[in-house]
């Protein structure tokens, strides 16, 4: 049997050691009627090699073409993703521990997510970060609720429409139950119009929620959009792209006063959507009030510096009902995974790809933007994401492309219930550093056939 | 042998113009960066990361590893966290290129090895919890409570009844009130019988029209099965309330007894403990809930559903699909973005593939042998107020060893760090003095589970004083929690202020 070490023998052993005479006695407790009476109906047991043919077999399944170029976007990227990172995450003394509830055997993974925090601190330019969440959606959520218990506002959340549909849909599902109003506002034109934005924001607002570059990949005016938050004694919740910051303004420097993102671009595999990593960080001020785990610098009682868990009377494990957050796990090792990135990276690497993503989406969009029949839906500048409309419809571009060996997307008709304006044959296409002038080419002569 | 420059904050370790990664040059036509990109959009300056190489940053890292307990290294009882092995092969099958690189709006027609993957994945879970319907949404436990409130929520919506109030027992994990809170219930906490069990007394003069959701973790905490729960059941259901089964005991029932067949209606999984993650240092979990068939229409969606004919998404409409997506009919919707932890779904697939129905249920058998013996080996230092038995885990008590002697449960916890185990669980849960939460798991050997017990047996013999300073062989000693939260220093901070 797989996975056991005691042998029959030591089983008898044991047993005895009880004071039972079978394995069956010690489920007692167990009532006789609540007992299942039949094996389960499960699939046969596998051995390593069977195990590995099946896995093999049903990777095969995922792709019915011979390449698969990744120029799909929408929140996951096809970044590249360095080798010390797997190098540093399939240490054993990482990904098999657990939460570092024992300080004293735990300083690796507690060191690593406090350099975690510092990082983040340094990427967003805000002052402090928590120790991650489970990826973007939640993030935004979590900050909304925290925002609410920032300004005591409790009736009204306003969020424009150019946030990712699948963590507006999340902020939704969370915000139903406490009676608190998600106003959408509506963004035709790829970014938002301030003063429509203004005229929403009231004295009840509790945060104002921004997306940039924004789900159609377009940059929001963030400055004045924060600015507006702010007089109405809103806060502003700022969902970024982490790989965005090697070139574009921090969160922290136009006043964002809550930042979150999906970690999932700084070296987390896309494995079709999960686990990623959601990054929280806030103003100093408001750490009292911050979801999730923290870390915090200490001594030891030599006076070594160290580190442990720290304002744990946040938590749901001490507070309970009373907690920030029900929140127990933070997403560690993709934390890890981060840290790693951007260690590797540094100021420069970071710089490099953000501006690689630049020039190649520009130069995509030029190119895609030529095809007869597919424009450009927004003129507004973006970073590394943009959508197009196609005036004959997606399904025969997808098509194209598909056939020709491309990924592109998503179609926004995958968001049409989630109330993505200007949805009609538009898709988006997100360019990575991985791409390169020839799949850019190519992509453009296989629409253009 | 340790290395401390090694280990030194990344940012002592910067050096100005020094980097671990290089990318190609770009193969595009060059276009001055501010045509592309307003300067308005742009930062002033860099972000200020350190400045290290791929070698610097490898022994960095590595040697940090070094200052950590896990399980490949160390025998890791944790009581209630399940820290069974993690088999390597789900390593190198969860990163096989067409899973790990699979971009998750890829379309359904190239997605049909992985959607059928996660639909077996539902099936199996199903099965083992005699609870047909399933979302692999949730990202861990505690977001599949939460949405299982939420699905509860739009269930007596829907036949138009109000209902405001969660109750748990006294020995519920954290996660369940901080749920029901957040899920805009009022928390009821019942009181447990001395024995550690629900009071049927106490739950009945708590249950009305205005109950909700029961909840309850079966194993219960102190590891005991909640053997009244029919009984339980069939109370909350005649105030029309549903039963929440919080499955991080299930390691210690798969193929014994089903939740469904206890009178649970919703429950969640720890794909991350039972079907044995790994933990990742604190996550990434997996939390999928299963719940009874009139409930699955309100699931968060999409779920993975297996049918004939032409497709209804994606590209080809002509193609005859076997797996795809679905929304049910009345989704409460989202919890997060995308599919679910995919990642760890992947590898409690390989785990259960690997098992098979009669592994499964020697799992839960040698976890029960095992905490069993490790009962007999210890109750005599270290009283069990709960008696001879129990399920996966058992809760001992150091009150005795307090009172007498002045060793606390946090002494003998620290103190086994020495000895070369990682501490149990404890002070949790609350309803026993001095407790220590021990949940040996099937995957450890008897020898392991002997060592063990004679640590302990050694430890409670040895000079108070001597483990109230203890640890005494780990990188650190105890540290100041005190300060660290008095004055919170939560980021590396500049040399310079």
């Amino acid at each position: 049997m797989a996975y056991l070490y005691n042998t029959p023998q030591q089983q008898r052993e044991m047993l005895a050691t009880i004071g039972v005479g079978s394995i069956a006695e010690l489920f007692e407790q167990v009532p006789e009627n609540l007992r299942l009476r039949r094996p389960l109906d499960l699939p046969p047991a596998l051995t390593e090699i069977e195990l590995e043919n099946h896995l093999r077999e049903l990777a095969a399944k995922n792709t019915t073409k011979k390449t698969g170029v990744c120029f799909l976007g929408g929140g996951s990227y096809d970044h590249f993703i360095p080798s010390a990172i797997d190098a540093v995450a399939s240490r054993s003394e990482f990904y098999t521990a657990y939460t570092p509830y024992q300080a004293e055997a735990s300083q690796g993974t507690l060191q690593a997510f406090f350099e975690y925090q510092s990082l983040i601190c340094q990427l967003t330019g805000m002052d402090v970060s928590n120790a991650s969440l489970y990826e973007g959606g939640t993030a935004v959520s979590e900050a909304v609720f925290m925002a609410m218990r920032v300004t005591d506002r409790h009736s009204k959340v306003v969020i424009l429409g150019s946030v990712h549909p699948e963590y507006r849909q999340v902020c939704e599902t969370y915000l139903r139950q406490v009676n608190c109003e998600l106003v959408v506002v509506p963004v035709p034109d790829g970014i938002a119009d301030v003063a429509a934005v203004r005229q929403v924001l009231d004295d009840r607002t509790a945060c104002l929620v921004i997306q940039q570059p924004n789900f159609f990949g377009c940059l929001e005016q963030t400055r004045e959009l924060t600015d507006a938050a702010r007089k109405v004694g809103a806060l502003s919740v700022v969902s970024f792209d982490p790989i965005s910051l090697g070139l574009l303004a921090r969160p922290g420097e136009y006043g964002a006063d809550i930042a979150v993102a999906e970690g999932q671009a700084l070296g987390i595999p896309m494995q079709y959507g999960g686990p990623y990593l959601g990054i929280l960080a806030c103003r100093q001020e408001f750490v009292r009030k911050m979801p999730g785990r923290l870390i915090g610098e200490t001594v030891d009682r030599e006076g070594q510096r160290c580190y442990v868990l720290n304002l744990q009377a946040r938590e749901q494990h001490i507070r309970r009902e009373k907690a920030t957050s029900n929140i127990c796990t933070n997403q560690g090792l993709m934390a890890l995974r981060a840290t790693v990135y951007l260690s590797l990276l540094g100021p420069t690497g970071l710089r490099e790809v953000a501006e690689l993503c630049t020039r190649k989406a520009h130069y995509a969009a030029e190119r895609l933007s030529k095809v007869p029949g597919i424009e450009l839906a927004f003129r507004q500048p973006f970073f590394k994401e943009f959508a197009l409309r196609c005036r004959a419809g997606v399904d025969p571009i997808l098509k194209k492309a598909r056939a020709a060996g491309f990924d592109i997307g998503p179609d926004l008709k995958r968001f049409r219930n989630s109330g993505v304006s200007s949805a009609e044959n538009c898709l988006l296409i997100a360019v990575t550093e991985q791409r390169s002038r020839t799949e850019i080419d190519k992509l453009a002569e296989a629409l253009s056939g | 042998m340790r290395n401390t420059l090694a280990t030194k904050l990344l940012f002592d370790l910067s050096q100005p113009g020094r980097r671990g990664a290089v990318f190609p040059k770009s193969d595009v036509p060059d276009q001055a960066l501010d045509e592309l990109i307003p300067r308005a959009h742009q930062s002033t300056s860099a972000p200020a990361l350190p400045e290290v190489t791929e070698p610097e940053v490898i022994r960095h890292f590595v040697n940090l590893s070094t200052k950590n307990m896990s399980v490949d290294t160390h025998f890791y009882p944790l009581g209630s966290c399940t820290m069974k092995y993690n088999p390597k092969r789900h390593e190198r099958l969860s990163a096989l290129p067409g899973i790990v690189d699979m971009h998750p709006y890829r379309s359904v027609e190239d997605s049909q090895g992985m959607l059928e993957l996660l639909f077996t994945m539902q099936a199996m879970l199903a099965e083992i919890s005699g609870l047909p319907a399933i979302s692999l949404q949730p990202a861990a436990g505690a977001q599949g409570e939460f949405t299982a409130l939420l699905v509860s929520s739009a269930y007596f919506r829907d036949k138009g009844e109000t209902r405001t109030k969660v109750l748990f027992p006294n020995s519920a994990h954290g996660t369940n009130p901080a749920s029901a809170a957040l899920a805009g219930f009022e928390c009821v906490q019942l009181k447990s019988t001395a024995q550690g069990f629900v009071d049927l007394n106490e739950l009945s003069a708590h249950l009305d029209q205005s109950t909700a959701v029961f909840m309850v973790t079966n194993p219960n905490t102190l590891g005991m099965f909640e053997r009244d729960l029919p009984e339980i059941a069939r109370r909350v259901h005649a105030v029309g309330g549903l039963v929440y089964i919080d499955g991080a005991n299930m390691n210690a029932i798969c193929g014994i007894t089903r939740p469904g067949d206890f009178g649970g209606d919703m429950m969640h999984y720890n794909v991350h403990k039972t079907f044995t993650g790994p933990h990742g240092a604190g996550g990434p979990g997996s939390g999928p809930i299963a719940v009874r068939d009139f409930l699955g229409d309100y699931l968060p969606g999409p779920v993975v559903v297996r049918r004939e004919g032409p497709g209804t998404s994606g590209v080809s409409s002509d193609s005859t699909l076997v797996y795809d997506l679905a929304v049910p009919a009345r989704s409460i919707g989202r919890v997060r973005s995308f599919f679910g932890n995919v990642g760890i779904l992947v590898r409690g697939y390989c785990y259960l593939r690997t098992l098979g129905a009669a592994g499964v249920r020697a799992m839960s058998e040698n976890a029960v042998l095992n905490a069993n013996y490790l009962l007999a080996k210890l109750k005599d230092v270290l009283p069990v107020p709960q008696g001879d038995r129990c399920m996966h885990e058992f809760v001992a008590s150091a009150r005795q060893l307090k009172e007498e002697r002045g060793i606390s449960a946090m002494d003998i916890a620290k103190r086994l760090l020495d000895y070369g185990f990682h501490a149990p669980t404890v002070y949790f849960p609350l309803v026993v003095p001095e407790s220590i939460m021990i949940e040996p798991t099937e995957t450890e050997s008897r020898e392991t589970l002997d060592a063990f017990a004679q640590a302990i047996r050694d430890i409670v013999r040895e000079d108070p004083e001597l483990l109230h300073q203890a640890p005494h062989e780990t990188p650190i000693s105890r540290p100041d929690e005190v300060r660290a939260a008095r004055t919170p220093v939560l980021k590396w901070i500049t040399s310079e202020g």
